[in-house]
């Protein structure tokens, strides 16, 4: 698996396959990137639990904060890691545990040990990546701020319901530019 | 559905950034010639005002048609994000707004449009935005201007008015070893020509009223975000590093990650400042936008018949077009732009001034008028009009000196083209 740059059918499929997330690391103050993202994806309609021991007990966007992977009571799809890199195996381990699919690392965020043992226990990773914006981009929204999408489509957009709200559509797309890698 | 084939220059100047309208089916881009935009509810409007959502507000900061040519400039030049503005002026303007406080340097190169000249030399120096001078054709010089207070440096690809190529690797090296980004004005080449991206540039910008647009019918700049400057890292430049004030302490280069100099400008110096775009011009634009690449090798094999044919020419002093062998820039326009040299350039005539003033007034094809980059060709005498607010000194130093005529070379027949200049020399 080439973590150095991610097909976008592959990132597509994570996040239209899916239907949760844990967020390790979240954080109720809403100046942080964690806070933009678990609004986001609650926004598109995705399940996200905050899990940060700092916080357990407290209630976030309706949800309430566990202290741990192993404290969730149900079922999640994505662990989403808003940690430091170096937290990334001890949290790729919990994951595993707890019968997730994917390991998702933030933007900055990698740790190839850790993706090696989420892939040889069978989960999908995905690492310096953000959901928001990988979300944003395949959906067609994050255009509407004059960013690259990287894509190009024939295909009508995918409406969800409201003004601009929109959901991951298909559509041709190309990976990133020789420049950026 | 995804094909293994990335999309190439020529479909991305017609596709990148567009879909068809999600209620009518209407292939082509809107003009959504509208000031503002409906919300769902309050929770969704405070959503978009905290940047949490993403949509439109108002249009002095964002449009649906302004953000179609932003994202096919931004495929275009390989760049993270783009920000279209009312021009090209507005695009520099709004770029060091957002990068500089008062009392910051910025190293320019001298070999640069007239206008941002005036610029630097005057608006710039009331906000107290030094800039320091620096030599286009001696990347040494602008190692020699780096001070402990410069914040960026700012140079032209392909010179107005002509004949000049910067070493981009050279001066990129340079920005690199001062930590700071580099700037690139690449409104004479194009994405079509040269992307600076390649060549280490972290911004670049148009003006759109220009090549890009291609047809002289609407005003515009715009800025892209190449997403290569580690903000953060740096910590001089606290527009993007530091808690935002007005939006409730975000830093802007960790929220919004290689695209955050996009954003920052935007949503502050656009926000306050207001030189935004119209929807209307961004759907003219878009559209001649699509033609890029045709247009702009139609541009450049007419500059060079037209150069060629006035270098062979007895009342031609001196051409300085850098697609010509002889030009001390054409190693380097081989280098930066191998499509082409652009069409803009000059000549001097035989008989200085007074000659060039007759040539000018003696066409019947090429248009007497102030702007470059149109499919029709275009004449001017710098010194009198573009550049006539600099000094002798600065005129000889920007390749404007008195004897200079500029041509901007259209898309016409070739021998229509030169036929005028044909029937105009004989008369100067």
């Amino acid at each position: 698996m080439n973590h150095d740059n991610y097909d976008d059918d592959y990132i597509r499929d994570i996040l239209s396959a899916h239907k949760s997330f844990a967020m390790v690391g979240a954080s109720p103050n809403i100046v942080r990137p964690s806070y933009f993202a678990l609004k986001y994806l609650m926004q598109k309609g995705f399940r996200v639990i905050p899990v940060n021991p700092t916080h357990a007990g407290k209630t976030l966007l309706g949800e309430t904060i566990v202290g741990s992977l192993k404290d969730l009571e149900d079922p999640v799809d994505i662990v989403d890691v808003f940690r430091n890199a170096k937290e990334a195996v001890p949290i790729t381990e919990d994951a595993i545990e707890i019968g997730a699919k994917v390991v998702w690392m933030q933007l900055g965020v990698r740790n190839d040990e850790a993706a090696k043992i989420a892939e040889a226990a069978g989960l999908k990773v995905v690492m310096n990546r953000c959901p928001k914006i990988e979300y944003g981009r395949l959906s067609g929204e994050i255009g509407w701020a004059g960013v690259n999408t990287r894509t190009i489509s024939n295909r009508r957009p995918r409406l969800a319901k409201g003004f601009q709200h929109r959901v991951i559509g298909g559509g041709r797309t190309r990976r990133r530019p020789v420049a950026q890698d | 559905m995804t094909q293994d084939r990335e999309p190439g220059f020529d479909t991305l100047a017609i596709h990148a950034g567009a879909q068809p309208d999600a209620e009518t089916g209407a292939r082509i881009t809107p003009i959504y010639q509208t000031t503002a935009f409906v919300f769902d509810d309050a929770d969704h409007a405070a959503s978009l005002f905290n940047l949490e959502a993403f949509g439109n507000i108002y249009g002095r900061i964002m449009n649906p048609t302004q953000a179609v040519l932003e994202e096919r400039v931004a495929a275009l030049e390989a760049g993270t994000a783009a920000l279209a503005v009312a021009s090209g002026h507005a695009a520099q303007l709004v770029v060091f707004h957002t990068l500089l406080e008062p009392g910051d340097e910025f190293i320019a190169a001298r070999q640069l449009y007239g206008g941002s000249v005036n610029q630097f030399n005057h608006s710039f120096k009331k906000c107290d935005w030094r800039v320091v001078w620096a030599d286009a054709g001696d990347p040494k010089s602008f190692e020699k201007a780096v001070s402990d207070k410069t914040k960026a440096i700012f140079v032209e690809s392909l010179a107005n008015p002509g004949g000049v190529v910067t070493d981009l690797e050279a001066v990129a090296k340079v920005a690199q070893s001062a930590g700071v980004p580099l700037i690139v004005d690449n409104t004479l080449a194009s994405p079509y020509l040269c992307r600076p991206v390649e060549f280490g540039a972290d911004i670049v910008v148009h003006s759109l009223t220009k090549f890009l647009g291609g047809h002289g019918n609407s005003l515009g700049g715009i800025i892209v975000d190449c997403g290569t400057f580690d903000w953060l890292a740096s910590g001089r430049y606290p527009t993007l590093s530091e808690p935002s004030e007005s939006y409730h302490g975000i830093r802007m280069a960790e929220t919004f990650g290689d695209f955050g100099f996009a954003i920052a400008a935007r949503v502050l110096a656009l926000r306050d400042l207001g030189p935004c775009i119209s929807p209307f011009n961004a759907f003219q634009i878009l559209t001649g936008i699509e033609t890029l690449p045709l247009r702009m090798q139609r541009h450049c094999d007419n500059a060079l018949g037209v150069a060629r044919w006035l270098e062979a020419h007895d009342k031609i002093s001196w051409v300085n077009y850098a697609g010509l062998e002889g030009n001390s820039y054409y190693e380097l326009a081989q280098k930066y732009c191998p499509k082409g040299a652009g069409s803009v350039f000059t000549f001097g005539v035989k008989g200085g001034f007074e000659a060039g003033i007759e040539l000018v007034s003696s066409c019947e094809l090429f248009s007497h008028l102030a702007n470059i980059g149109d499919t029709r060709s275009l004449i001017i005498h710098p010194a009198s009009t573009t550049h006539r607010q600099l000094t002798a000194e600065q005129l000889v130093s920007a390749g404007a000196g008195e004897d200079v005529v500029r041509v901007s070379v259209g898309i016409e027949d070739l021998d229509d083209i030169i036929g005028d200049l044909d029937q105009a020399l004989a008369k100067a």
